[in-house]
């Protein structure tokens, strides 16, 4: 070991990056952004400044006038703002779990819906949809409940399903066990549907996810639910770091694996699950964001868990400010955006990162 | 010091570790060798905790067991014979990764873990690549890396299996004359090896394992005779001694 002395001496940057400040200020300005583009772009136009003054008269003791009128008061603090919130928490939900996801099962292509979410969610807001009686049909709270409960059912049944295999193949079984359920609710599901066309329109229009519909009140079921999960991911995001190293390694690492693995898959699809259960199904948001932080910036779970949770939301603001702009009146089903959007952004990001490598 | 009394590894119906009783001394290198599915590498995962076993492992005089894995990964690092190393880690935040036995299960580093990165990235001459993704690091300069990550875990205890596999003659030597350092630094090294040439030349104790049983056991030249390969390889091979130490050759039989 021949060291020459003046390599020895310059000290090393030994340090893991997680969240650069840089990287975590323009993550968040990209939140802010989005959140003011989507307050103020929409039919009835208000400008930036009246928002942010409005926002203040709020705050005690600051004493700053409502600039707003009724009307313009009432479109953004009941319409606009429940939504950009709703996009925001569900954006940024999806794309901590879909990261976390793809940690724990140590597989790129696994996003939120891969244990079942999906299907189960699905199968239970088409049930609520078409049995409900119309007196419960007619409480907000019922679809909702049912795609939460039917999310859940599906994710323990598939996880009581790879368990079954045994503890040493246990991710590719449940990766499998996950198709398998998607499978299954998703032909019940069809077959409900098929069963009940009068109310194709609402299943279908609620799978296809959206905000459309949102108000204060979807804001608070789901809420409690993603802040508690995804405050675990990111605390997690060291131990998902180990986790990248396989089993065996962070074992003997001193990681008790199976029970970080199930923390973490517990959190991410309680999570997914009552994002779910108030927008539908969204798809891509799970998979582009954390890979976009990963080619423009960190495959570290300590940057991309983080970040992710950031870009998610801003993501998904903006993606439904163009699904109620572009056909308006109309609206687009959000998805769509997503897919339309992330789709050739992800290829570009795609693209440039290896070229530049 | 890391010892075993009477230790059994069983997959399902099939047992890979019959009784095997050692004792790994520090400062010591103590390799496993045998045939493939003679229980090598058994053997060393159950040392590392990963395996079921029956039996006692204990490590300086502590029932692993008791001690809890937390524990157990500050007294033994394991380096597995093909180690995962995410491409796009860069080598300082791999190496990090070794200090999680120091670490709360939720925390982060602290300065001390990140001077002990430091040192051990110091000590296989690995700073000038602290920035590098492990991707773009060459087989040697990987497994130099690995060797880092292991010897931030500040264990006592080093247990590689097969630490030589995917590397070039010259590698080899460069690899197994770090550990041979490490050793002498105070380390109890366990290592499987399939090479016996190689494993004369380093050990200073061989424990010839086949059918998940002890053997042989003893320096270099009581357990490389002829007939001992013969018997436990099915190999015709041809054993030369000199100066230098024991030297092992695959002859052709027919």
């Amino acid at each position: 070991m021949a060291a020459t002395a003046g390599r020895a001496e310059a000290a090393p940057r030994v340090e893991a990056r997680g969240v650069g400040l840089r990287a975590g200020l323009v993550t968040a300005a990209f939140l802010v952004v989005a959140l003011a583009i989507g307050l103020a772009v929409g039919p009835v136009q208000v400008g930036v400044g009246s928002i942010l003054r409005s926002a203040l008269s709020y705050v005690p003791f600051l004493h700053v006038g409502q600039p707003l009128g009724a009307v313009d008061h009432a479109v953004i603090w009941q319409l606009r703002a429940p939504r950009v919130v709703l996009a925001a928490l569900v954006g940024g939900m999806l794309a901590v779990a879909g990261a976390s996801y793809q940690g724990v099962f140590r597989n790129p292509l696994c996003d939120p819906y891969l244990l079942g979410v999906a299907g189960g969610a699905g199968l239970g807001a088409t049930l609520a949809i078409v049995y409900a009686s119309s007196a419960a049909a007619g409480s907000n709270w019922t679809v909702p409940l049912a795609a939460f409960a039917g999310a859940i059912a599906a994710v323990v049944v598939t996880y009581a399903l790879g368990r079954s295999v045994g503890a040493t193949q246990m991710t590719g079984a449940l990766v499998l066990a996950g198709v398998t359920m998607a499978t299954f609710t998703a032909a019940v599901q069809t077959f409900v549907q098929q069963q009940h066309t009068q109310q194709l329109q609402s299943v279908y229009s609620w799978l296809l996810g959206g905000f459309s519909s949102a108000t204060w009140h979807d804001v608070a079921i789901c809420a409690p639910y993603i802040a508690v999960s995804s405050l675990v991911l990111v605390l997690h995001r060291r131990v998902l770091d180990v986790l990248s190293l396989g089993d065996d390694e962070a074992s003997s690492l001193g990681i008790d694996v199976g029970r970080a693995r199930l923390t973490i898959v517990v959190a991410a699809t309680l999570g997914t699950a009552a994002a779910v259960s108030v927008s539908g199904l969204i798809a891509f948001v799970g998979i582009i964001v954390p890979h976009t932080i990963r080619l423009l910036y960190s495959t570290s779970y300590r940057a991309v868990v983080p970040l992710s949770l950031l870009a998610g939301a801003g993501f998904l603001v903006l993606a439904d400010v163009v699904a109620r702009t572009v056909l308006s009146p109309a609206e687009l089903p959000i998805g769509v955006v997503t897919a339309f959007l992330g789709a050739p952004f992800f290829a570009l990001v795609l693209r440039t990162s290896r070229t530049a490598r | 010091m890391i010892e075993t009394r009477d230790l059994w590894v069983r997959f399902g119906p099939v047992a890979a570790v019959r009784g095997l009783s050692l004792r790994a001394e520090a400062g010591g290198w103590t390799a496993l060798i045998g045939p493939n599915g003679a229980g090598k590498t058994s053997a060393l995962r159950a040392f590392a905790g990963l395996a079921a076993y029956e039996g006692e492992v204990l490590i300086d005089g502590q029932d692993a067991r008791k001690l809890g894995r937390r524990a157990v990964a500050r007294l033994v690092a394991f380096v597995p014979q093909k180690p995962e190393t995410p491409p796009a880690l860069t080598v300082a935040e791999y190496v990090l990764l070794g200090r999680t036995p120091h670490i709360r299960y939720l925390g982060g580093e602290s300065r001390s873990d990140r001077e002990a990165a430091t040192q051990a990235l110091r000590r296989l001459e690995l700073e000038r690549f602290a920035d590098r993704p492990l991707g773009s690091l060459s087989g040697g300069e990987l497994q130099r890396a690995v060797l880092a990550r292991a010897l931030a875990q500040e264990a006592p205890v080093l247990l590689l299996d097969e630490p030589t596999t995917a590397l070039d003659l010259g590698r080899q030597q460069l690899v197994l004359e770090l550990v041979d350092e490490l050793r002498r630094d105070g380390l109890t090294v366990v290592t499987t090896m399939h090479d016996l040439t190689l494993a004369g030349q380093y050990a200073e104790r061989l424990v010839l394992l086949d059918g998940g049983k002890v053997v042989a056991e003893g320096t270099p030249t009581e357990v490389l005779s002829t007939p001992n390969v013969a018997a436990h390889y099915g190999a015709n091979v041809r054993v030369i001694e000199d100066e230098a130490g024991v030297f092992v050759f695959p002859v052709r039989s027919r």
